[in-house]
């Protein structure tokens, strides 16, 4: 089985997020990593892999050289081999694009099963793993508390607004895991080691037959007109509680008519 | 006047209130006509028609309830197809972004997720985003094909708006993937008679130092006093002390309620993703250096076991 897990490098939520000028995402100020979000996407690839009795993982970024990061973590859990499309006309893609490209990169490295997250922490759209199924033209069997894979079939649980629901869609699929599926392992030292060793591919635009006119910030389908710092917040009251706490809080909710 | 696809979100013909917020933003950008699918469908016309839909497209297959997301889709290409509407919108709920989206490339649009508002602009209409837990506003628009756009709950007032609300038949023919995707079982999710988490006005929530799954009687008693939802962090949910469906958060539920109280919770960033454009913002919490007290309006340093209890009881007394 031919297991592809797409993992994003992003900026640290923990860190100074903004903009660049041209309003994309500034990639260059605050440090990467991969996506904590993918971590479960490669845990759950592994334990698939681990079921299986031929299972070989590629992970697959799509993003600057940095990215590679990203790639060498994912590898270092314990992924077999990964791809790295990189090209400068991709800087500002948008969702639309950035699934092209995957799917594309998708369907050059072969696949039965791809594995995706279930949000980015960046972006945090969410709709990446649709998307590819659309374009690949498979079951989309999206936002699994729990997965697994036999004789061909994956089954899994999707937790919704109003019900929780069993499927179940015949391979290739693409599926996504939530951060309900399970602790993603940490590297162990060998993993590192090993992970060193294993074969990165870097592929760019050409190479997936895409033009750059269908990427990047000119070819995008949205566009973002304006970024606005949010205003710190006015400094709130903070009271120490010295017995009288609650119904000072009290007070302040009736002030503000919510009793 | 152009008309605008609303994707319609009901259990069983209840429509959900944030579809009807969706109907508020429609009419800034055209006529608003619903798609309403499956069992139920044509139950939504009357709410649908008192909210401003000039029509209600509906369909009703045993295949919407059966396979996940595709056959949605196929039948809003339909809608899509048979209207050619100004704009697509969806709400942004888990499914809702995922029918957009495979909307938008069958389409050839341009997708934006979770608007928390929209107007008419010249070049089509304009979105604003909270991104990066709410630290920054963007403003975007779709610039290719038909604006597809998600928009969040508590992003608009829901307007009585009486409009014509004509029930007319969707004629739908599945895709090859319609049945890609079995729905094997479904477990439809308890009522706790509380407001849904999403929507409600006021939202509760409990953190770890609420220190286990009993204790969470003291967060609810102070909901209940308010009638408001019970929310609760990661921490408390990972702990099996609350049921996930109620986790506030990046990877739970994102809240905009008019009053957000957070007890015993630490105010991680992952944590405020979800609720930091809640109008006002209430803290309790025993460590004076928690990071949630640098988003309040209000914030007790104190043993919530305290002063929630005495909360809770003055709130009953102030209400009678
Ligand atoms: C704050 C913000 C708001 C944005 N809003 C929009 C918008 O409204 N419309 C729009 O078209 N674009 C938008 N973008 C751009 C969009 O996020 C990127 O194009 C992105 O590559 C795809 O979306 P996502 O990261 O949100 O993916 P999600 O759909 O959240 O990601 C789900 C999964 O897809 C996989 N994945 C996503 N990106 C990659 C990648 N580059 N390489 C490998 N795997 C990947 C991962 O497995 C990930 O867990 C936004 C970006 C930011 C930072
Ligand atoms: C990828 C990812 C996604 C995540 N998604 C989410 C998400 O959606 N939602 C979410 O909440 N978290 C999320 N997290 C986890 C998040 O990082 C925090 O770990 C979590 O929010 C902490 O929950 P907490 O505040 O309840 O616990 P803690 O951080 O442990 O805080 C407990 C607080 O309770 C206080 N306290 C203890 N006892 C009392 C008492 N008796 N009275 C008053 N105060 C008391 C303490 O002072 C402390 O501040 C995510 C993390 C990651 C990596």
């Amino acid at each position: 089985m031919r297991i592809v897990v797409c993992v994003k490098y992003v900026p640290d939520a923990t860190g100074d997020r903004h903009f660049a000028e041209d309003l994309t995402v500034d990639r260059d100020d605050v440090d990467g990593l991969l996506s904590e979000l993918d971590e479960y996407a490669v845990e759950q690839a592994l334990q698939i892999a681990d079921e299986a009795d031929d299972a070989e993982i590629t992970v697959l970024t799509v993003g600057p050289e940095d990215a590679k990061d990203a790639l060498r973590k994912a590898l270092s859990m314990g992924a077999d081999k990964a791809v790295h499309v990189e090209d400068d006309d991709l800087h500002g893609t948008d969702v639309m694009g950035t699934s092209l490209v995957l799917a594309k990169a998708i369907e050059k490295t072969g696949y039965d099963l791809v594995v995706c997250g279930m949000a980015s922490t960046d972006g945090t759209m969410g709709v990446l793993p649709a998307l590819l199924a659309e374009r690949l033209g498979v079951p989309q069997v999206t936002l699994l508390s729990e997965v697994s894979v036999e004789d061909g079939v994956v089954k899994g649980r999707r937790d919704g607004d109003t019900a929780s629901e069993q499927l179940e869609a015949s391979l290739p699929a693409v599926v996504s895991v939530t951060d309900q599926s399970g602790e993603a392992r940490y590297p162990s030292f060998k993993g590192i080691m090993a992970a060193k060793k294993k074969p990165v591919e870097s592929l760019d635009l050409s190479d997936l037959e895409i033009e750059a006119d269908e990427v990047g910030l000119e070819g995008a389908w949205t566009a973002v007109d304006a970024v606005v710092e949010r205003p710190a917040r006015t400094a709130g009251t903070i009271v120490k509680d010295e017995g009288e706490g609650g119904k000072q809080l009290a007070a302040f909710l009736a002030e503000r008519k919510f009793i | 006047m152009a008309e605008v696809l609303v994707y319609v979100d009901h259990v069983d013909g209840a429509v959900r209130k944030p579809t009807l917020e969706l109907l508020t933003l429609a009419r800034r950008i055209g006529e608003p006509v619903a798609v309403a699918l499956g069992s139920g469908a044509e139950a939504t016309a009357g709410t649908l028609a008192e909210h401003g839909a000039t029509r209600v497209l509906t369909a009703e297959a045993p295949e919407f309830a059966d396979y996940l997301v595709v056959p949605k889709v196929d039948a809003l290409q339909a809608a899509y197809e048979a209207v050619s509407p100004a704009a697509v919108l969806v709400p942004s709920s888990a499914e809702g972004k995922e029918i957009a989206a495979r909307l938008a490339v069958r389409i050839g649009s341009g997708i934006v997720t979770d608007a928390v508002d929209l107007e008419a602009g010249e070049q089509g209409p304009v979105a604003t985003q909270s991104v990066f837990a709410a630290s920054f506003t963007t403003r975007s628009r779709v610039s290719k094909g038909t604006p597809v756009i998600t928009v969040k709950p508590n992003s608009a007032p829901v307007e009585a708006a009486p409009a014509a609300g004509a029930v007319e038949a969707l004629s739908v023919s599945f895709s090859a993937q319609a049945t890609g995707t079995k729905v094997v079982s479904r477990v439809p999710r308890e009522s706790t008679g509380r407001p849904e988490l999403t929507e409600a006005a006021i939202v509760v929530s409990g953190g770890r130092g609420v220190g286990g799954a009993e204790n969470f009687a003291v967060v609810e008693a102070l909901a209940d006093s308010l009638g408001a939802a019970v929310g609760a962090s990661r921490a408390a949910v990972d702990a099996g002390w609350y049921p996930h469906s109620s986790q506030v958060g990046q990877t739970g539920k994102s809240v905009s309620p008019q009053l957000y109280i957070a007890t015993g919770i630490s105010g991680a960033i992952q944590h405020r993703a979800g609720m930091q454009t809640s109008k006002t913002i209430v803290a309790i919490n025993k460590d004076a250096e928690a990071p949630i007290f640098d988003l309040v309006d209000y914030g007790v340093v104190g043993d919530l076991f305290e002063v929630v209890p005495q909360l809770t009881e003055e709130i009953k007394t102030r209400k009678g």
